[in-house]
């Protein structure tokens, strides 16, 4: 009973935040100077009694609190406005560059954790001693690395080695999809690299720490005592406990991730979200900020609730 | 707030604050003495060399793509990165430690508000946030240390509150209220002296944290042009492809110098905490 009433309460919460998100978005490029029609015709030849037409069409003559209606109407229908740049659908756009981030980012967080917690296994089985020291040090110096000089690193020392822009080959055509597959793959490497060094550091730091508690525990030492053997001990006792914490790491870097992808993305010109805030950044195309920014901020929402979920499930010990 | 706790006993902790101290003293004896150990003047646009020029005996490490000096560059640009990382933190810490005081001692309906507020600043991505809310306000020094600031204060909040939430319960600060104190008078004179050693130590890695954003927005390009910061460096390196010309001496200083900036307020960082705050001691 206890348990539901704590699900329903996150997921209510989650609502709050939601709604607080949207809020804010909508506010947040109001503070923009000028109206937006002014924005998207800039031009002064474009008779004013146009402009009021636009205006209603839009329905900006009403007051702002109609017009945060009005907002709140379409995001839910799922629309979210039309690019300056393109002249296409803001979801449109989105929904294509999504799928090439997620491309882009699933392999990169799974190599961050197997290479972060192979680090952090090492640290915590020498704790205190040399190679703990180094396996630390390491991880503390790729956390404190900016992820685009990384990347930039990567194209001036490796630059012969592996394609460095784009996602695929320009005007290539390819025999079958697996010919594709194999020369995304190629292009992929590099910013998959960066991106996972980077986050590599944090999920060692976590499992070190969270293995190091767990080592100490009572049922470590019950299953010394059976005379299980060292690597025993280690995988089906420790570490499913010690994973627990790197789980909720992992479902909560979501945040930590878009910030990276867009610094890595720009760097290799991948043609994910993070590319299309960076472009459009540059060319203030505020409608695609506007829904960009919706949906980065949701899907780290619902990262959260899930983490949040999850952590209770898989740890009914735990009393929140 | 990941990596304390890392290095596990206060021997080692000190020994690293205190290599924290030393590389923290050193960028500020940098910043500070800039125009003396600055061979020429990075804003003065008369005095060039050659362009993308590796380095030499005249430009020990080079010169961009216009002809500035980079060792120069990258010596000014220690000023303006920890301007930002201090003001950043000054704001940051200001609002953090007022919304969690307000909370952790009120509680309440007041706690409930502002605590929803500050999960909203947990939950939404960090950089997406300022760089968008900086292309909306305008590119200006002023603007970043303002963004920066004004978003990144909710952990210190958290923190705060807890802390706050404790202290409340002792007896001293029954006592007070016994004797008739006002809530004002409790905060100030009971609740913000105990907190202070937490909010320090808080403010050491939220310069950190201000640094990396600053870096980051510069170098996607949103920063001011006027003034030269690390993650300007590396924009225009970027921007002018040093990356072809294997101009190294253009692109490795930059972000080796911003390496050691985050990793000396945080090696201090953690070091205070772990001194300050006992309870974030580990087992062993």
């Amino acid at each position: 009973m206890k348990s539901k009433n704590y699900f329903v309460k996150r997921i209510g919460y989650s609502l709050l935040t939601l709604w607080m998100i949207l809020t804010l978005n909508f506010f947040l490029f109001r503070m923009l100077p000028g109206d937006p029609i002014r924005l998207l015709f800039s031009d002064p030849r474009v008779p004013i009694e146009t402009l009021d037409k636009l205006k209603a069409q839009y329905g900006l003559d009403g007051s702002l609190l109609q017009q945060y209606g009005l907002y709140l109407a379409n995001v839910a229908k799922g629309e979210l406005g039309t690019s300056f740049v393109y002249n296409t659908p803001v979801s449109e756009i989105l929904a294509e560059r999504l799928v090439n981030t997620v491309i882009l980012l699933l392999p990169a967080t799974i190599l961050s954790i197997l290479m972060g917690c192979s680090l952090g296994i090492i640290a915590a089985l020498k704790n205190g001693r040399t190679a703990d020291f180094i396996c630390l040090s390491l991880s503390q110096l790729l956390w404190a690395t900016p992820v685009f000089w990384l990347g930039l690193l990567f194209m001036l020392f490796a630059g012969n080695l592996l394609p460095l822009a784009g996602m695929e080959t320009a005007g290539a055509s390819f025999d079958s999809w697996w010919a594709r597959a194999m020369d995304i793959g190629r292009h992929m490497a590099m910013p998959m690299i960066t991106l996972s060094l980077v986050m590599l550091g944090q999920y060692a730091i976590i499992m070190r720490n969270s293995l190091i508690d767990v080592l100490t525990e009572d049922y470590m030492l019950v299953a010394k005592a059976k005379g299980f053997s060292r690597t025993r001990q280690l995988f089906s006792h420790a570490l499913p406990n010690a994973a627990l914490p790197v789980m909720t790491l992992a479902a909560m870097n979501l945040g930590l991730l878009i910030g990276g992808a867009i610094q890595t993305e720009t760097v290799f010109t991948w043609p994910g979200v993070g590319r299309l805030v960076f472009d459009a950044l540059i060319s203030r195309d505020y409608p695609v900020l506007q829904g960009a920014f919706l949906v980065i901020s949701v899907c780290a929402l619902i990262a959260n609730l899930m983490a949040d979920l999850l952590y209770k499930q898989i740890d009914p010990r735990l009393e929140l | 707030m990941i990596i304390e706790g890392a290095f596990s006993t206060i021997k080692q902790i000190n020994k690293m604050g205190m290599v924290g101290m030393v590389m923290l003293l050193a960028l500020i004896g940098i910043a500070v003495f800039a125009p003396f150990l600055a061979p020429y003047d990075p804003y003065d646009l008369t005095d060039l060399g050659e362009i993308m020029q590796g380095p030499d005996a005249r430009h020990w490490l080079g010169t961009d793509e216009i002809g500035r000096d980079l060792f120069s560059l990258i010596i000014y640009g220690a000023r303006i990165s920890l301007l930002i990382g201090f003001s950043c933190a000054f704001i940051s810490i200001f609002i953090g430690t007022i919304v969690g005081l307000l909370s952790g001692y009120f509680g309440g309906w007041l706690d409930d508000v502002l605590m929803r507020i500050t999960d909203l600043f947990i939950v939404i991505p960090r950089l997406p946030l300022v760089l968008i809310t900086v292309a909306v306000l305008g590119p200006s020094l002023f603007n970043t240390i303002l963004v920066i600031g004004v978003l990144i204060w909710a952990g210190t909040a958290r923190i705060i509150r807890v802390q706050t939430m404790s202290l409340k319960k002792r007896q001293f600060v029954d006592r007070a209220r016994s004797l008739g104190a006002s809530h004002f008078h409790i905060v100030r004179r009971h609740i913000l002296p105990n907190v202070m050693p937490l909010v320090f130590a808080n403010t050491v890695l939220v310069v950190a944290t201000s640094i990396y954003l600053e870096s980051t927005i510069s170098f996607l390009g949103l920063g001011d042009p006027t003034h030269i910061s690390w993650g300007m460096i590396l924009h225009y390196a970027f921007v002018s492809l040093a990356m072809t010309f294997e101009a190294y001496w253009y692109l490795v200083p930059p972000g080796v110098m911003i390496i050691l900036a985050v990793l000396s307020f945080t090696m201090c960082g953690y070091a205070f905490d772990e001194v300050l705050n006992p309870r974030l001691r580990r087992r062993q």
